[in-house]
Parts: structure tokens; C-alpha cells; sequence
């Protein structure tokens, strides 16, 4: 774990929003390069709070915040940040806001400078590399929930960023775009921390699981060899233990 | 929700939005400011042909002029009565003048002739493209961005509103007149208010990830053809045989 490879550096990170409890306590996180971290919690945890953080949508009120080895408080800092780190929207209509996916896709491509003939192309590749053939012309909001999330997701790795932050990806997706996520993501090579309430899910795609206690961020990097029988109303369906 | 339906074949769907755009504008601020009838009729006359000719189906053409048309039987209730000329007619102590029923008749054919120019060119293309040559036309970029945004999220909207709508159902709501029927539609119209304000605040920090700082880019690429050039020429020549019919009868 060298420091060339620490990517997000968070240290004592507290944020409140206005009139209300604080939601993240002096809390710490290091992410090195090729970590592929799940991130578990209840609801109302901080989770999607500390990504919002990390992206500078939201102002941290103590606390420093370090990415690619450099601090970052202002937002002019942060437009570097969001080029190298994708961030995934746990509303799939948050995101896209485009008439036609391809324009959605090229949107930030387009944003970072890019010609169009540059911006299409990668924009194409990019849904090619996720099965999305055909799919230029379609209109966002006429797409289903699963192929909303994976346009998405297009619309992020179009922006070829080093990091991943993805939200729930899998919430309200069947079975079969969740495997289809899984296969896409586990053959990507990049970084990312992803928010799920999917054990099963964390489990295939991620190294390590962390989960939000007491508005901070506690690591379980050991293995730990547990076994459980159990049996319940749905075991018919088959599922996942690993 | 708004859409096209003419013939995806027609002439008219072919020809570039801008042109269509241009046309259109022309159009309406010819009609508005006309005032002889021979002038108004031939340009109903007009938009007829060119509703044919775009092949939009008649019965939703009369289906969206439905409610600039119930907006002016309101003025066909009032005007004749409202304004001072020669008498006409009279219903009761009421009497209506001749240039009342004129000037309602007037605003009919005027709103119903350029609705029918607008009905043709949305019919005709799709909305987005429409977004799109705005953009190209020079109009102004915050007014496309409305345009653009108005209708992608209208969409998620109404459906929100169904959820709410349908929430309220499940749990017995009927409308009635009473203080209860006011507050929760006011609550609804309340909810559908922030929902709408949170949405515009996430749909804005997903474009500030990809790195939006205020400025759009368009992929769309329009080429002017010839069948353009010649509709261009005819419908600003047909305008102005409108203009000059109009004008030289006001001298």
C-alpha cells in the first residue's frame, strides 16, 4: 500500500445538514488504487452522503479531504476530481437528462473538451463495451429500469475515470440485468467503492466490505469463516452463499 | 404526451426543422397582424394544405384544437355584446354588433390558423430536433435549455403525480367540496413542488460529475437540401402575396 496509489484520503470527516444531527462523525477512509470496496449500512447511514462528499456536492463541515495525493476544498479543485472519479446516481433519472441516449453518453465527453466526431465515438464504444448496441436513438425516458441504470452507467465510463462510486446500483434491478451488472463490472479495471444492500452481490464483486457504524466508516479486512444454515420460505429460488 | 404523428414520410417531415421553424414563425406573426379576411381565409387555406400534406390524422388535428377553441367560445360570448357598432342582433336587452361578431370571427380564424401552422410542426418533427434547431437558429440558450428540460422532465413529473395521485386513492380519497378535498390537493400540488425542486437539485449534481459548467453542446448536424430551399422560397413567397394583399388594402 504505497501512497502513490492512495487515491481518496479522508480524514475526520464530520457533516451535519443544517438543524439536524450530525450524519458523519469525525469519519476516516483511505482508498488505494484497485480497491474494489462494498459499502453496507442502514438507511439514513451517511452512505450516499460521503459520496456526494467526496464528489464536492456537498461541503464537508470539519475535516480534510485528499484525492490523488492532493487536498481539495474549493470547487474549482473538485472539476478535477469529478473527471477522474464517476460517480453512479441511485435514480437512473437523475442522470440521464438528455432527449437521446447517445446524446446523454457524449454529454461528458463534450464537457471535458472533446469534439463531437470525438465525443460520438467514444460515446458509441462505450455502449458497444456494454451491450448497448442500438440503442443511440432510443429516448432516455422511454427506456425500462434496467436498461436506464446501465445507459447510466455508460453515461459515467464514457468519461474514462480511474474510480467508480457507484449508488445502489442493483436496487429494483431483476435478476438478469444483475448478473449482467455483475459481468460488466467485475470484468472493468477500475477502482470503486459501491453501496449495496445485496450481500450476495457484494460478495461476487468486491474485495472487501465496509460498513457505516456510529456515522463512521469500519473497515473488516480479516476473513472471518462462519457457517450458517438456515432455511426459509424462498428456498426454492436458488441464490448465493459464498 | 406530445409527439409526432405525421407521416414519417411526408414531405413536410423530411424538410430541416429550421426551415419548418422559420416558415412557421413567419406564418404566425403574418396572421397575427392581418386583418382582412381574405387574407386570414387563404392562410387557413394554406395551413390546410399543408396539414394534408404533412398526412397528420384528422381527428387528432381537431383533438389539439380542442382548447384554443373552447378558450374562444368564451370570446364569442362576450364580444358581440362588448363592442360598439351597428346592431345585429339581440337576445333579450342584449344586443350584439355587427363588428363584434366580426372581430370574434377574426381571432378564430387567426388562433386557429396559427395553431394549425404549430400543430403541423410539431406534428412533423420530433420535439428534441425541434429543441435542436432552435439552438442552431441563434435563439437564445437558456430558452432551449427550458425546452429541452420542460419536456424530459415533464415526463417524470406526471408520473410522480400519478404515484401521489394513486396514493391517495388507495386510502379512500374522493373528491369532494369540502375544506379536506382543498387541503390534500393542496398538499399533492405542495409535494409535487419540492419533489420537482429536490429532483432539479440532483438532476444538477449529476451534471456537475460530468463536468457541466453551463454551456450545452449539440450533437445534431441539420444540411439544407434543395427540397428545403424551395419551401423556403414558396412559403416566404406565398407570406408575402399574404403581406402585400394585406397592406395594400389598409392604403
Amino acid at each position: 500500500m504505497d501512497t502513490n496509489n492512495l487515491i481518496i484520503n479522508l480524514q475526520d470527516i464530520s457533516f451535519s445538514y443544517p438543524d439536524s444531527p450530525p450524519v458523519l462523525d469525525k469519519l476516516s477512509l483511505k482508498f488505494f488504487r484497485y480497491d474494489r470496496i462494498g459499502l453496507m449500512g442502514p438507511n439514513g447511514s451517511g452512505k450516499t452522503t460521503l459520496f456526494h462528499i467526496i464528489m464536492g456536492l456537498l461541503k464537508h463541515t470539519s475535516g480534510s479531504i485528499e484525492i490523488f495525493g492532493k487536498p481539495v476544498t474549493k470547487e474549482k479543485e473538485f472539476d478535477e476530481v469529478r473527471r477522474k472519479i464517476g460517480l453512479l446516481f441511485q435514480d437512473a433519472d437523475d442522470q440521464l437528462f438528455s432527449p437521446t441516449v447517445l446524446e446523454d453518453v457524449a454529454f461528458g465527453p463534450l464537457n471535458l473538451g472533446m469534439s463531437r466526431d470525438e465525443a460520438v465515438d467514444i460515446a458509441k464504444k462505450t455502449l458497444k463495451s456494454l451491450d448497448l448496441i442500438g440503442f443511440e436513438d432510443r429516448i432516455t425516458y422511454k427506456l425500462s429500469g434496467g436498461e436506464k441504470r446501465l445507459v447510466s452507467l455508460a453515461t459515467i465510463l464514457a468519461m474514462e475515470p480511474e474510480v467508480l462510486l457507484l449508488d445502489e446500483p442493483t436496487a429494483g434491478l431483476d435478476d438478469k440485468t444483475k448478473t449482467k451488472l455483475i459481468d460488466i463490472l467485475s470484468n472493468l479495471d477500475l477502482s470503486f467503492i459501491l453501496i449495496s444492500h445485496e450481500i450476495d452481490f457484494l460478495f461476487e464483486i468486491t474485495d472487501s466490505i465496509y460498513t457505516m457504524e456510529n456515522k463512521r466508516i469500519v473497515s473488516d479486512k480479516e476473513a472471518h469463516l462462519h457457517q450458517h444454515i438456515h432455511a426459509h420460505p424462498h428456498g426454492l429460488y436458488p441464490h448465493k452463499h459464498k | 404526451m406530445i409527439k409526432e404523428i405525421s407521416g414519417s414520410d411526408s414531405i413536410i417531415y423530411c424538410l430541416d426543422p429550421r426551415v419548418k421553424i422559420i416558415i412557421a414563425i413567419l406564418f404566425s406573426v403574418m396572421v397575427a397582424v392581418s386583418d382582412r379576411f381574405l387574407v386570414l381565409i387563404s392562410a387557413l387555406i394554406l395551413n390546410l394544405f399543408i396539414i394534408i400534406t404533412a398526412r397528420v390524422p384528422i381527428k387528432e388535428v381537431f383533438k389539439r384544437l380542442i382548447p384554443v377553441n373552447t378558450l374562444l367560445i368564451f370570446l364569442w360570448l362576450f364580444l358581440p355584446f362588448t363592442f360598439a357598432g351597428e346592431d345585429l342582433f339581440s337576445i333579450g336587452s342584449l344586443t350584439g354588433t355587427r363588428e363584434g361578431v366580426l372581430f370574434a370571427f377574426r381571432i378564430t380564424i387567426k388562433s386557429n390558423a396559427i395553431m394549425l401552422m404549430l400543430i403541423a410542426l410539431a406534428a412533423s418533427t420530433p420535439i428534441f430536433t425541434i429543441g435542436h434547431a432552435m439552438h442552431q437558429l441563434g435563439m437564445p440558450e437558456k430558452l432551449v435549455h427550458l425546452f429541452f428540460f420542460t419536456y424530459r422532465y415533464l415526463h417524470v413529473i406526471h408520473k410522480e403525480y400519478i404515484r401521489l395521485v394513486n396514493s391517495m386513492k388507495i386510502r379512500g380519497f374522493k373528491p369532494k367540496t369540502d375544506l379536506h378535498t382543498y387541503k390534500s390537493y393542496a398538499h399533492l400540488i405542495g409535494m409535487l413542488l419540492v419533489r420537482g425542486f429536490d429532483r432539479g437539485q440532483r438532476v444538477h449534481n449529476a451534471m456537475i460529475c460530468r463536468g457541466f459548467s453551463g454551456k450545452f453542446y449539440s450533437l445534431s448536424n441539420f444540411s439544407i437540401s434543395r427540397a428545403d430551399v424551395i419551401a423556403l422560397i414558396l412559403m416566404a413567397g406565398f407570406i408575402l402575396m399574404l403581406v402585400i394583399l394585406e397592406w395594400t388594402q389598409t392604403t
